[in-house]
């Protein structure tokens, strides 16, 4: 149930890629606004455990996402080496937090495959699709998907 | 040096389109939202034309321009006034309160361009 | 750049169509209530023509229509052809909801269906008195002059006799007489013949033949005439335009082709050159003077209460300012740490100098803060319309009243009212207010009353929505919550308690959703809207005699003074206006209660002690009161608990930050804020702490204080 028939267009777009544990993943760089170095975050009471807490953002307060526990892989221990990636889905600015920001790769769809139907919890929907590069595997995310949701009470 | 026009209309809207035509056409616009007010503007800096609405709170068009021709020292100021409609009578009713043209709202930029031209050097 | 100026004068548009309606309402309520004061009415008329001229700019047709029919009733009413009777004043309450519609459905793109207020139009049109043409009879009357209706039917003299030039141009010859009159209103023979230039080529001869000489010369006199040969591809329609201003105030004669004398067979005009008429004329000028005269007693005196002078400002230069000012404030706490951390000690220049700051920073803040705000009249004002109309759908009869409108309150809050009020008083009216039999049946006046009022208390605005109906129906209440499985059917709840269940969602008493209230939004979306604005709302409620909402929201919507104190080693924040007290807690205060509770006596009074860091996730156990502080805090309504922190580490202000812009509600969380350090620190919601609502599961049981003999 990918969404990969959509992002069948005839332009090249850019992702940004990054790594988690062993595993590679990327996001379209448009979605990017900027990546930080890992800062202590003030965690959030009755939050998901993925939830890894709020920061300061030049003023703005902005939310954590610990992508390892969000897929299921853990929750992370940051280091002062972990990155902040600030990213923008459903009209909230949010943070990935990850190990490494690892590329910038120019892609075209012909290069995005559909997830692998296998029976992981890295749920699908929390993914796009795969992008098969020069023989490296990375997972696109579906930041709409990993962004906090609107209407929900978070307890 | 460019004219000074002088536009007395309680409605921010049509006072907003008078400087929109008004500036770009060169002119310098002073403002006011009643006929009050309008004494006070004119008083402080004589314009070289003043256009006016009618139905003001306060003091209204009819008041205003008479109260303007008393005082000698702007007798032969041009006033335009906006009128609504274009019936003989409203506009024999300007001209004796000392009206000495007249713009019909909604105002057409260009006729009223022409108008003023036709009141003030 | 058109386009932009086209765009922001609509809006400009819209906005002051905002005002007019205002007015337009207020207006005809007065009257409605006996207000005969000309002024009034004036100001009734005013509003709805000035909505119709820029209506006609933008060439809003519908809204254009509608309103000259508004207007010319109106203009009927306010001459007096016809009388402000209660139905008539009903019609034009209509006709103001009406135009309201209008001015939205257009500001919006839409359109609204016009069968649906023909009937409006009608009646207001029937209101159209046929005294219209004996009233301009009687203007002329005065005067003792009658206007000659003169027709230039120039039918004849377009003909080509000699009046075209060989490429096609039009000739014509035109004498030009300006009279004493012209010269009163400002006018000026050059500017005209300068005009006629510009519409063709112009041979301009001056006649001088009657200019007497300089001692007999009346300086107000006209005495000059000309004559012009104009070659121009206009008609003689073109002419006369130039002289349209001016043609009751001079001698016009345009003849075609270039000769000195008109055509002989047309000459309709030669009275005109007459100089008999010429005293008719003078007259008119003696009696314009005088009826200007009378006109000038009638000059209104100036308005007692003048507005004070302001000026507009964009809403987005004002948010810039606010966030500035936002920044300003969080740096100035980051200067302050420094200091400290510096070893600066409290009272050198230094620090002395930081304290001045610190002033002036409050005072532009407090400033700023003053600029958005708005009184909340334009919102209430609004309400009375949905009042109307929800009487009027529900059969019921109900009056409201108003207080406090004069109340200010952030820009924000302010539009995020409308809707909470709006679906209060519909609840009100529905579900509250009886109908006029059944009051009358229990002794009451068949005319319900709604009060809605605002007012200012210990740091917040209070809002209430009071009616006199039924009060809540707790029986019934208790009974749906028990079908709805929120309640088990023999749990003990307080009177208040029951009242909270209709914020649950999903809840509504009606049996049958009522065509307005069960629109989908319940009062648990109210209560959810009115917590994203900062507040709180309460409700009370005696049966029989009615109910009251109370909302409570802060005054604006950024700033807080704060308590930052330590909880299992983050740091929170709690809002200064709800703190009572703090106190040491003594081993001879606290109390056990039931299994978990701890209860601590406090200024008399037995009171539920919250471990914070238990209740919001930072630790699994217990913390010992003992080794910690406690924090006497107390809600809108009254309730207060204690609640259990590990340090107070300072009093300071703090900026709002929003924590569900990005992410989203925290059951016990009001916000967030940036402390000196860059931190971020969350801002209990006391209320929901002490409601209980704090805790990872919401239930409807819960302590119950100050009930509980010890």
């Amino acid at each position: 149930m990918s969404n990969v028939t959509n992002l069948k267009t005839a332009e090249p777009w850019k992702v940004i890629a990054f790594r988690i544990g062993a595993q590679e993943f990327c996001s379209d760089i448009m979605s990017v606004h900027e990546i930080r170095g890992w800062s202590p975050a003030t965690p959030l009471p009755h939050s998901p455990d993925f939830v890894y807490g709020v920061i300061n953002l030049r003023g703005v307060v902005l939310p954590i996402i610990d992508l390892s526990a969000r897929f299921g892989f853990g929750a992370t221990v940051p280091t002062a080496q972990h990155v902040i990636i600030v990213a923008q889905a459903r009209k909230r600015t949010f943070g990935l937090l990850v190990d490494a920001v690892t590329d910038i790769v120019t892609v075209n769809d012909d290069l995005i495959q559909p997830t692998p139907n296998v029976t992981s919890e890295l749920g699908h929907h929390l993914l796009r699709g795969v992008l098969v590069l020069e023989g490296r595997m990375i997972s696109v995310v579906a930041l709409d998907e990993i962004a906090p949701e609107d209407e929900r009470e978070v307890a | 040096m460019s004219m000074t026009i002088l536009t007395v209309d309680d409605s921010r809207t049509m006072r907003e389109m008078l400087r929109m035509v008004l500036s770009d056409a060169g002119f310098r616009v002073v403002e006011a939202d009643d006929g009050i007010n309008g004494l006070e503007k004119l008083r402080a800096e004589p314009p070289d034309v003043i256009i006016t609405d009618i139905n003001m709170p306060r003091l209204d068009g009819f008041g205003f321009i008479d109260e303007v021709r008393r005082d000698a020292q702007h007798r032969a100021v041009p006033i335009l006034v906006l009128t609504t409609e274009s019936d003989a009578e409203k506009k024999a009713r300007a001209r004796r309160a000392g009206a000495t043209g007249w713009i019909v709202k909604p105002f057409h930029p260009g006729k009223l361009l022409e108008a003023i031209r036709r009141v003030a050097a | 750049m058109a386009d932009d100026a086209l765009t922001h004068i609509k809006q400009t548009y819209f906005a002051e169509c905002e005002e007019q309606l205002a007015e337009l309402e207020s207006g005809l309520i007065a009257i409605a209530d006996g207000d005969r004061d000309p002024e009034t009415i004036n100001a009734v008329f005013r509003a709805v023509h000035s909505i119709k001229g820029g209506a006609g700019a933008f060439h809003f047709d519908d809204l254009v229509r509608f309103s000259h029919v508004f207007e010319t009733a109106l203009d009927n009413l306010r001459s007096g052809r016809i009388e402000a009777s209660p139905a008539l004043t009903k019609v034009m309450l209509r006709a103001a909801d009406t135009i309201a519609d209008l001015v939205t459905a257009t500001r919006e793109g839409g359109a609204i269906e016009p069968s649906s207020y023909q009937s409006v139009l009608d009646e207001l049109a029937a209101l159209d008195a046929n005294g219209g043409e004996a009233e301009e009879a009687d203007e002329f009357a005065d005067l003792g002059f009658e206007p000659i209706v003169v027709s230039f039917d120039d039918a004849d003299m377009d003909a080509a006799d000699g009046a075209v030039t060989a490429d096609g141009r039009n000739l014509f010859t035109i004498v030009f007489k300006p009279l004493r009159s012209m010269y009163r209103n400002a006018n000026e023979a050059g500017l005209l013949l300068r005009a006629l230039g510009q519409i063709g080529d112009a041979e301009i001869i001056c006649d001088d033949a009657e200019l007497p000489v300089l001692q007999d010369l009346d300086p107000e006199e006209s005495y000059l005439r000309w004559r012009i040969r104009l070659t121009t591809e206009d008609s003689e329609d073109a002419i006369r335009h130039v002289f349209e201003f001016v043609e009751d105030d001079c001698d016009l004669q345009i003849w075609p082709g270039h000769c000195d004398e008109p055509p002989a067979a047309v000459d309709p005009l030669a009275f005109l050159t007459s100089a008999d008429d010429l005293p008719a004329i003078a007259q008119d000028g003696a009696l314009a003077n005088a009826e200007a005269q009378d006109r000038a007693v009638k000059i209104a005196p100036p308005i007692v209460h003048a507005a004070a002078p302001t000026i507009r400002v964009e809403i987005d230069r004002v948010d810039r300012l606010v966030d500035l000012i936002g920044e300003l404030v969080i740096n100035q706490a980051m200067l302050a740490q420094r200091f400290v951390e510096l070893g600066v000690e409290r009272g050198s220049p230094v620090a002395l100098s930081l304290d001045e700051h610190d002033r002036l920073t409050r005072g532009i803040q407090n400033s700023v803060m003053a600029i958005r705000a708005q009184p909340v009249k334009s919102v209430f004002q609004r309400m009375s319309r949905v009042v109307r109309e929800v009487a009027a759908m529900t059969g019921k009869s109900v009056r409201l009243d108003m207080e406090g409108e004069n109340t200010e309150v952030d820009k924000t809050v302010i539009e995020h009212l409308t809707d909470p009020l709006t679906h209060m008083l519909r609840n009100a009216i529905d579900h509250g207010i009886e109908s006029p039999e059944k009051r009358l049946a229990v002794g009451k006046r068949a005319e319900g009353s709604v009060r809605l009022s605002a007012t200012h208390r210990s740091g917040r605005i209070i809002i209430e929505i009071a009616d006199d109906g039924a009060g809540i129906d707790r029986g019934r209440v208790r009974e749906m919550a028990v079908d709805k499985g929120l309640i088990a059917h023999d749990a003990l709840l307080s009177d208040e308690e029951i009242d909270e269940l209709i914020f649950h969602p999903g809840f509504s008493t009606a049996k049958e959703v009522s065509n307005l209230s069960g629109r989908g939004v319940g009062m648990d979306v109210v209560r959810k809207s009115i917590q994203a604005l900062g507040g709180r709302i309460g409700i009370a409620s005696r049966p029989g005699h009615g109910s009251i909402f109370t909302l409570s929201l802060p005054l604006t919507l950024a700033v807080l003074d704060g308590m930052i104190v330590k909880v299992a080693g983050e740091t929170l924040v709690l809002p200064l206006a709800s703190i009572v007290e703090t106190l040491q807690p003594k081993a001879d205060s606290l109390r056990g209660f039931g299994v978990e509770d701890k209860l601590i006596l406090a200024r008399g009074a037995v009171t539920p002690l919250i471990d914070v860091g238990l209740r919001l996730g930072y630790r699994a156990v217990h913390a010992d009161p003992l080794g910690c502080v406690v924090i006497l805090v107390e809600s809108e309504r009254g309730g207060r608990c204690a609640l259990l922190v590990d340090a107070i580490l300072e009093q300071r202000q703090i900026v709002i930050k929003s924590l569900e812009k990005n992410y989203g509600l925290i059951p016990g969380i009001a916000a967030a804020t940036i402390l000196g350090d860059g931190r971020v620190a969350l801002i209990v919601d006391v209320d929901a702490v002490i409601a209980g609502h704090a805790g990872p599961h919401q239930s409807v049981q819960r302590i119950q204080p100050l009930q509980v003999s010890a």
